[in-house]
């Protein structure tokens, strides 16, 4: 079972080192809305300073669910995804190893640029700690709520939009909550109940998405 | 030869497929012992991919249910998976990993032991010597299909083998190959289920055959 876990992991990744291009467009679309708002709202650094963790978190939302629609569907049409049903190991393992390694690459590159954009919105640097930390928790929750909707949505015509429909209203909490965690810490409250309630989602998206995902995937195949 | 011990017998009882407004088949039993070979015939669209894919258990039947030693296959699970090789008619492999690559991987998935040595050897066996590090990508329809198949080469532990039309895109020499590989199987005492066009011979003690008519 660890070997499988591992083996996906390690496949997804070489899959995307060769086909770099994929995760090259989820980052670069990230840096562009990022930074087009500071052109389009005009230098006041006040109002800047507001909207700032709002913009990246809005965009860091939309670039991860730019990569949902890929999650499932190359393994699906080359027939991959139908022997990975017929394994010795449960799906729900492997969806939770094709979802982190699909984080690793499309989730953790936003993560860790955050910063490098939240200057263009002359955010305090002590909040960056704060800002890393919302994004590093919540950006896998995204990744695995996404995840079912790409396995409900998988092999349909027009899945992309339907998809978007399907996940938004979900990513809606997240959104509120991990955006709320910089606010609270710059207006001096402290971030650290968005970031726990953030941790507690994590935990337990994590510990029940893959499953859902799995029979979702399951019915989608039939 | 080494005889795997008694598999628990495939058994389809009363089987009925539909697939949007057409009943492919129904009323559909039978029973697969190890050692044995069935082959599906019937023309295109006559349900003979459906049938395997309620065998295997990826799709759930209209009716009736596939058991594995008496008990439901969709109830088993990974219980029966493990014991089970798929081999579609989409090769599941992926452009860009290399051949050696692929395998690697499908034998992972599928719970197979195989470390490289066994690999490289299995895709020698079908003919895939000089290919092994080249990418998917680059290889002719054929040889994608030998790559697919080279997992049946390292599958002497998965009893139940059900193969898509193993012989679509192979050579002569490639079609003897896969031959050999399924009766050796059969005469290990395993058993194998598969559909094709091809006036193929397999040697087996028991082979039986079942025509679906289509329509």
């Amino acid at each position: 079972m660890i070997a499988a876990l591992r083996c996906v992991i390690f496949r997804d990744l070489l899959l995307a080192a060769r086909r770099n291009s994929d995760v090259l467009t989820v980052v670069l679309f990230f840096v562009i809305v990022v930074s087009l708002f500071p052109l389009g709202i005009g230098p006041e650094p006040k109002l800047l300073r507001t909207v700032g963790p709002g913009v990246l978190w809005v965009a860091a939302l939309l670039a991860s669910m730019l990569a949902l629609s890929r999650v499932f569907a190359a393994d699906h049409a080359d027939g991959t995804l139908e022997q990975m049903m017929l394994g010795a190991t449960p799906l729900g393992i492997i969806v939770a190893a094709k979802v982190f390694a699909h984080w690793l690459v499309t989730g953790l590159p936003l993560v860790l640029i955050s910063p490098v954009l939240a200057l263009q919105f002359d955010l305090p640097r002590e909040l960056f700690g704060v800002l890393v930390l919302s994004l590093a928790l919540g950006t896998p929750i995204l990744s695995l709520i996404g995840a079912i909707g790409a396995a409900l949505t998988l092999g349909l015509r027009g899945a992309g939009a339907l998809l978007s429909l399907l996940v938004l209203p979900l990513y809606v909490p997240v959104l509120v909550i991990g955006a709320g965690a910089t606010e609270a810490a710059a207006s001096g409250l402290g971030g650290s109940a968005q970031l726990l309630l953030l941790g507690a989602m994590l935990i337990v998206a994590a510990a029940f998405a893959p499953w859902a995902v799995a029979a979702a995937l399951r019915i989608s195949v039939e | 030869m080494e005889k795997t011990p008694a598999i628990p017998s495939l058994e389809a009882v009363d089987l009925r497929c539909v697939r949007g407004e057409r009943t492919l088949f129904e009323g559909l039993s039978f029973t697969l012992k190890g050692g044995e070979l069935l082959r599906i015939g019937g023309p295109n669209g006559s349900g003979k991919t459906s049938l395997l894919r309620i065998a295997c258990g990826l799709l759930e039947p209209d009716r009736g249910e596939v058991r594995w030693g008496g008990e439901s296959v969709r109830g088993l699970k990974e219980e029966f998976w493990a014991r089970l090789l798929y081999v579609g008619h989409a090769n599941a492999l992926k452009d860009d990993l290399t051949a050696a690559e692929n395998l690697e991987i499908a034998c992972t998935l599928a719970g197979l032991v195989a470390d490289r040595r066994r690999i490289v050897a299995a895709l020698a066996r079908l003919g895939l010597a000089a290919q092994e590090n080249l990418p998917a990508r680059v290889l002719s329809q054929g040889q994608r299909r030998r790559v697919a198949l080279a997992r049946l080469a390292l599958a002497e532990t998965a009893p139940l083998w059900v193969l898509d039309e193993p012989f679509t895109a192979l050579d002569a020499a490639a079609i003897e190959c896969v031959r050999g590989l399924i009766g050796g199987h059969v005469s290990r005492g395993g058993g194998v289920v598969y559909t094709t066009h091809h006036e193929a011979s397999i040697e087996a003690a028991v082979s039986r055959r079942i025509d679906l008519a289509g329509s």
